[in-house]
């Protein structure tokens, strides 16, 4: 959340420089774009080998921004500290709360870690996998995203892995040692179904929160400079589902359930596996929605993302 | 100090100028405030719920304050930045800024100040109003209670506009707090060549210590000394205060008090630091 509204001049600067550019650059036609050629070639392969493609390249990129970024150690290791005190600050201000109450909504310091870890997690591993999305204006305005159009592997796998570094570790490490205290303190009876859902809703949540990142990043190649509205539902996002959704009153409830579903992130799974009842009285079927969630999430977000960069006419228009 | 008052006035305006551009960057941004007021505004209100008056103040009060320090979130550069010295400091820039016939602190001074002036503007009046719209706020009018009249009279018209005249003094103070950490920051670029470390550091220090997470005055002992002897509870928690009508009389004095020292110390600090830089960058030079 420290990124949350930090306007940087430096940033904007670049617009200028991109303007110049455009002016000398020959925009390419609808027909000839790089990227609808590189589309035509990829449709021969099947859909598997192609997604097999992606994972390459992602891991290929990422170990070579992890090797840049490890040149520099002693950054890559204070940015990481940075990274965990930031992230450890959401969960000071938590206890500092409950030093003056005993419960939130009816929820107790362990249990609102339980909502705060899940969360934290799954948003930091999200974060690690596709947090650089947010700079695709930048990219847009600067001109380096028609240069990663022209190469020959995917654009989202390109500019998901432009500047991958370990340091984002810091969060997950903080995200996973907050979780992992508060099951310790937790009193519920561990069955299988529990830790399954546990599991579950982690891997859901990295899901649903890179379907946040991935249609945040489409929506900024309608609006370039919209980069700090997507920390609204990015950093936002996480923000809100480290609290028990009820102290949202049940119409801030509806909205994060059939709206805006981050009620499934963590809050209903985290319903069964506390014991808890449903504030809005939601079919039990909700508790075990997150997967069916995450893969509708995925695919409207993937959609968005290929009409973003359909639209897509070079920057400087 | 070298260079007329005009100098910086005209500094100030364009830089400005320059901020108030980029409109879908600034709604985009005044609507990720608005967004986390929300949020936040809606933790505190399930504490306050069950502890009423806690830290002094009533839900609509701890409401207000929230939204107050998402207001002054840019102005006050919560999150860092808003001085592009350290860039001018790597790519040699500063060389020029440092021959123009003006002080060089006043000078990035103005600048900053065009910068949150704007900001106040663009970015702390969208998230005040939509909040007024959402919750019950407790702002000074003249039939409020913080202005200590229970009815519209000259008298009430009067307290409450001195409310406010005291708001502005803060806000103004408060910003000196904070351009004197940031510019101290930003000139260590002369030795350090990357600020981006200290610079994270004042963010976190400022996302605990300011206020815009929770009021100090609800942190439990020693760390509630701390937050409110550190530099940090001027930018946010007392202009908020003042606002609020938590702080009168002596209480208000020291506040300000409090504001005009840290202001001074870090301004003078500055001053210092950029007399050592001026001589470091000669050497650089040959």
């Amino acid at each position: 959340m420290a990124d949350n509204s930090a306007a940087r001049p430096g940033r904007r600067n670049n617009r200028h420089s991109s303007d110049e550019r455009s002016s000398q650059h020959e925009r390419p036609s609808r027909d000839e774009h790089p990227c609808r050629n590189k589309r035509h070639s990829r449709d021969e392969h099947p859909g598997r080998s192609r997604r097999y493609e992606a994972v390459r390249h992602y891991l290929l990129f990422a170990a070579a921004w992890t090797r840049v970024a490890w040149q520099y150690r002693a950054s890559v290791l204070l940015l990481a500290v940075g990274q965990f005190l930031a992230t450890g600050l959401d969960i000071a201000v938590i206890g500092v709360l409950f030093t003056r109450v005993p419960h939130l909504a009816g929820f107790g310091l362990a249990e609102v870690g339980f909502l705060f870890g899940t969360s934290c997690t799954a948003f930091a591993v999200s974060n690690m996998f596709f947090g650089t999305l947010e700079r695709v204006g930048e990219r847009i305005r600067d001109g380096s995203l028609d240069v990663m159009l022209v190469r020959p592997a995917g654009l989202l796998v390109q500019v998901a892995t432009d500047g991958f570094s370990p340091r984002r570790l810091g969060g997950i490490v903080q995200g996973v040692g907050v979780l992992a205290l508060s099951l310790a303190g937790l009193d519920v009876p561990w069955t299988p179904g529990r830790v399954l859902l546990v599991a579950t809703m982690i891997i859901c949540g990295v899901g649903i929160f890179s379907a946040v990142w991935i249609a945040g990043a489409a929506f900024q190649f309608a609006v370039e400079q919209a980069a700090e509205a997507m920390n609204a539902v990015t950093y936002g996002g996480s923000f809100l589902t480290q609290y028990p959704m009820s102290i949202y009153g049940r119409d801030g409830m509806r909205l994060l359930t059939f709206l805006v579903p981050l009620a499934f992130l963590n809050w209903q799974p985290a319903l069964y596996v506390l014991g808890k009842p449903d504030p809005l009285g939601l079919p039990s079927v909700f508790r075990f929605a997150s997967p069916l969630v995450a893969a509708v999430l995925l695919t409207l977000a993937a959609v968005a993302w290929r009409a973003g960069l359909r639209h897509y006419r070079s920057t400087g228009s | 100090m070298r260079g007329g008052v005009g100098t910086y006035l005209a500094v100030a305006r364009y830089s400005a100028r320059r901020y108030a551009g980029y409109r879908a960057a600034t709604v985009a941004g005044a609507f990720t405030n608005t967004v986390f007021g929300i949020i936040r505004a809606y933790v505190l209100l399930q504490v306050w719920h069950q502890r009423p008056g806690l830290g002094g103040y009533d839900t609509s009060g701890v409401v207000t304050f929230v939204f107050l320090g998402q207001g002054l979130i840019t102005s006050m550069a919560l999150f860092g930045g808003g001085i592009d010295l350290p860039e001018r400091i790597r790519s040699g820039a500063v060389a020029m800024d440092m021959a123009r016939p003006v002080g060089f602190q006043t000078w990035w001074l103005a600048d900053d100040a065009g910068r949150a002036a704007v900001q106040l503007l663009t970015r702390g009046l969208p998230p005040t109003l939509v909040a007024a719209l959402l919750f019950d706020l407790r702002l000074p009018t003249p039939a409020s209670p913080a202005a200590a009249a229970g009815t519209a009279s000259a008298a009430g018209v009067w307290d409450a506009a001195g409310v406010w005249g005291l708001f502005a003094v803060s806000v103004v103070l408060g910003f000196l707090v904070s351009f004197g950490l940031r510019y101290l920051i930003a000139l260590t670029t002369f030795w350090l060549l990357d600020q981006r470390g200290l610079e994270s550091a004042y963010t976190l220090f400022t996302v605990f210590f300011s206020g815009i997470s929770m009021p100090l005055t609800i942190m439990p002992g020693v760390l509630r000394d701390l937050a409110e002897a550190l530099p940090f509870a001027a930018m946010m928690q007392i202009p908020a205060d003042v606002l609020l009508g938590n702080r009168t009389g002596a209480s208000l004095v020291a506040a300000i008090a409090f504001q005009v020292g840290w202001a001074v110390a870090l301004l003078a600090a500055g001053r210092a630091l950029t007399a050592h830089a001026t001589r470091k960058l000669v050497v650089q030079g040959g």
